[in-house]
């Protein structure tokens, strides 16, 4: 018996989407074959991770990863252009978390504002996210999706509470949509429809089936992203074929493995190669089951993954 | 090739003697094809029989063991390529690499005896060594294997030496523990195959890709060792993905005997981070053994991890403990919530509770795995039940105020709640866990 290369072919492929203006932007997806077996089929795009900042100082980041931005984190402006020039950021996602009603509840006017500023500082694309309040995203993505009118961003999350407006605003100004859902393959399945039923293009459709950290929940992530991209590619499904967007930073740095001293807990070694290992190997474990798009905070981590990605490809 | 019910029924001896536990020879005859009975079960098959089906009816990935003893690690006998199908059975053993000339050797070894530690109610351990012979000497080699079987007594032995006469020397010496010998190469298939048919010892075949790998395992196999290891050569990221994925695939969508054996690779790299995370690429990607080069406690705490997570069985809910789980560090005054013990339930309330930086005792109740909806309809988070489980709490010394926070799904059981817990305030949550810090909040 000889060996014969075992090929699996399918009739779906991963939608690609742009994003971003000028020079530095970015195209995700294009996949024909399921992730990194480009023995069989297209893989035209990398995964591309975006460095997260905020707009307010990260308070809630563990110090492991705070002491990262010490000196650039009191403003988005400066954390950045820290990111782009000196990190060789290829994409940085802003989070709004300074407009939750806990954490400020800053109006969208002075999210836009925010926003503008952060555009006419960096040339690489941004995506814009919310602070997760369904009522409040509701409002702010709306404005946010005004203030970068023509900048082809990245904007999210809609879910399933307020994607209406959201899709509304991002149609009307050009953007990309992420659409959020709870770790369902069904749910996901079914905001697209929704969405794609505004007459939202699904070419400009990015689908997060919500992220977990490794250990708490990574498994429901990782089957249910393979799913989607099973669905996508072997059933042909159009309403799976969205490339799929990774929040992995926000998952990782709350975690015990990520926050909790050595002396806390002997057997789990020093926190700071803890806390960059935790987020190294969630995001790997996303970008082997279907991850096109990733948002990552600490530097070291980021770094690991684009090598691994570059070894994978 | 796997043969149909039909074709193995033709094979037995078609009386209907029950001897076997199924009612009739054809049903017998259907299970086997399915892989749910084993032909020993059937006392009256011919011999001939027999040998037909056992080739027929082994696993498409063989199984055995790495190590001996009750820390032995079971590799193979994998079914899927995708764990959402089914449970990937045998998780990967994580092996560290210590070379002959390396000083610390005694020391990893010592590290090793004591990497256990203790995950969700998982043990979980460095399960292997491997001995590499960068030395080229027999002496040496012999004496570094030897220590390091001494210091690390439960782990399982990797002889990492392509010369015959060294690995010869070495065997003999720990040849109870059956070291896995890695390996055999074209050029020594013959000498390292008798080695390890003399002593029971599993053997990897190192091949430079797929084509020369299945012709190397039938050569050895044509020695006669079965337990066969495969190492195709794959280095980077890119071919141990493809390697892994072509070799699972044709052996169980292709029945392609030469590869239906378990898969070694080798992950070492300069950077420890690094190659966590291309060692966490081969545990997702089919490996049954990964070698590293250190164990630093916050990499094997990591790698164990994903394992455990890509290692889950999907159709069994993962559970936590049932008990009250202390959030941040809640005083009498704190507020006391409770939810069930389906996995993901716990962990994105207990996450919702942290965020909202209020420091609260979190109940989280066992209803075998279910999350709250799921529970109270299936009737297992009832009022009755619920009742019981905080009287036997002894929640109610620690807090000062007895007041329950029920998640908003089950606001029904609130009256009922009242009645049974005498002295009880019910308060009704918020519904959606992600509502849980603005509520905290407000309440304090």
């Amino acid at each position: 018996m000889s060996f014969v290369v075992p090929k699996e072919s399918f009739n779906g492929k991963v939608l690609s989407v742009d994003f971003g203006a000028g020079d530095k932007s970015l195209v995700i997806g294009g996949d024909s074959a399921l992730p990194f077996l480009a023995f069989e089929g297209e893989i035209p795009n990398k995964p591309v991770i975006a460095h997260e900042i905020q707009d307010c100082a990260p308070d809630d980041w563990p110090e492991t990863v705070r002491n990262e931005y010490k000196d650039v984190s009191g403003d988005p402006v400066t954390w950045a252009k820290h990111c782009q020039d000196q990190l060789n950021a290829k994409a940085i996602a802003l989070r709004l978390v300074s407009t939750h009603p806990d954490r400020g509840d800053r109006s969208a006017e002075e999210a836009s504002q925010t926003i503008k500023d952060v555009l006419a500082a960096v040339n690489i694309p941004l995506i814009i996210l919310g602070s997760n309040h369904i009522e409040k995203d509701a409002s702010v993505l709306v404005s946010a999706a005004e203030a970068a009118s023509g900048q082809n961003c990245v904007i999210g999350k809609a879910q399933e509470g307020n994607y209406k407006t959201i899709v509304a605003a991002a149609l009307a100004h050009n953007h990309k949509l992420i659409a959020m859902s709870e770790l369902d393959i069904n749910l996901a399945k079914q905001l697209n429809i929704l969405i794609t039923q505004m007459g939202f293009d699904k070419e400009k459709l990015i689908t997060d089936p919500m992220c977990s950290a490794l250990g708490y929940g990574l498994e429901y992530t990782y089957s249910v992203m393979e799913r989607i991209r099973l669905a996508g590619l072997a059933q042909n499904d159009p309403t799976m074929q969205p490339p799929i967007f990774g929040d992995v930073g926000m998952y990782v740095w709350k975690v015990k493995e990520t926050v909790a001293e050595e002396n806390e807990v002997p057997d789990w070694g020093t926190l700071a190669e803890r806390g960059v290992a935790w987020e190294t190997l969630t995001a790997t474990s996303m970008i082997l089951s279907g991850t096109n798009l990733l948002v990552m905070r600490h530097p070291r981590a980021i770094e690991n993954i684009e090598k691994t990605v570059d070894e994978l490809v | 090739m796997a043969l149909t019910g039909v074709q193995i029924f033709k094979l037995l001896p078609k009386t209907n003697c029950k001897k076997c536990g199924f009612p009739t020879c054809l049903a017998f005859a259907m299970k086997l094809a399915q892989g749910g009975a084993d032909i020993s079960a059937c006392p009256d098959v011919s011999e001939e029989a027999k040998a037909t089906l056992g080739e027929a009816s082994a696993p498409p990935i063989r199984s055995f063991n790495l190590g001996t003893g009750d820390k032995a690690v079971k590799m193979g006998a994998e079914t899927v390529m995708f764990r959402h199908e089914k449970k990937f059975v045998n998780p990967c053993a994580v092996a560290v690499n210590v070379k002959d000339t390396d000083d610390n050797l005694a020391a990893t070894a010592e590290a090793v005896a004591q990497s256990e530690i203790d995950r969700v109610g998982q043990k979980l351990r460095v399960d292997a060594i491997s001995i590499e012979c960068a030395s080229g000497d027999s002496a040496t080699y012999e004496a570094a294997v030897k220590s390091v079987a001494e210091k690390a007594p439960d782990a399982a032995l990797i002889l990492n030496c392509k010369d015959a006469a060294a690995v010869e020397a070495a065997v003999k010496a720990v040849a109870d523990r059956k070291p896995l010998i890695n390996g055999a190469t074209d050029e020594n298939a013959e000498a390292m195959a008798a080695i390890a048919k003399a002593h029971a010892c599993p053997l990897v075949a190192s091949a430079d890709g797929l084509e020369a790998l299945s012709t190397l395992t039938e050569k050895i196999k044509g020695f006669g060792v079965e337990d066969i290891v495969l190492d195709s050569g794959a280095k980077s990221a890119k071919e141990i993905i493809e390697h892994n994925t072509q070799i699972r695939r044709a052996a169980l969508k292709k029945s392609f005997k030469p590869l239906g054996y378990p898969v070694i690779n080798n992950v070492i790299r300069d950077d420890s981070i690094l190659e966590a995370s291309i060692a966490s690429v081969a545990i997702a990607k089919y490996a049954s053994i990964v070698v590293i080069s250190s164990i630093e406690k916050w990499k094997t705490l990591a790698l164990f991890t994903q394992r455990q997570n890509i290692y889950t069985d999907p159709q069994v809910p993962m559970q936590v403990e049932q008990k009250i789980y202390e959030i941040g560090e809640p005083t009498a005054d704190s507020p006391f919530m409770i939810t069930t013990n389906f996995s993901l339930t716990y962990f994105i309330v207990s996450g919702e509770v942290e965020n909202s930086k209020v420091p609260s005792f979190l109940a989280v109740m066992d209803c075998e795995g279910l999350s709250v909806l799921t529970a109270w309809a299936a009737g297992k988070f009832t009022a009755a039940k619920i009742a019981a489980f905080i009287q036997e709490s002894g929640i109610a010394d620690k807090i000062s105020t007895k007041e329950l926070i029920l998640p908003g799904q089950v606001a029904i059981l609130s009256g009922a709640l009242e009645d049974k817990l005498e002295g009880w305030k019910i308060t009704v949550g918020p519904r959606e866990a992600n509502a849980i810090p603005t509520y905290l909040k407000g309440r304090a």
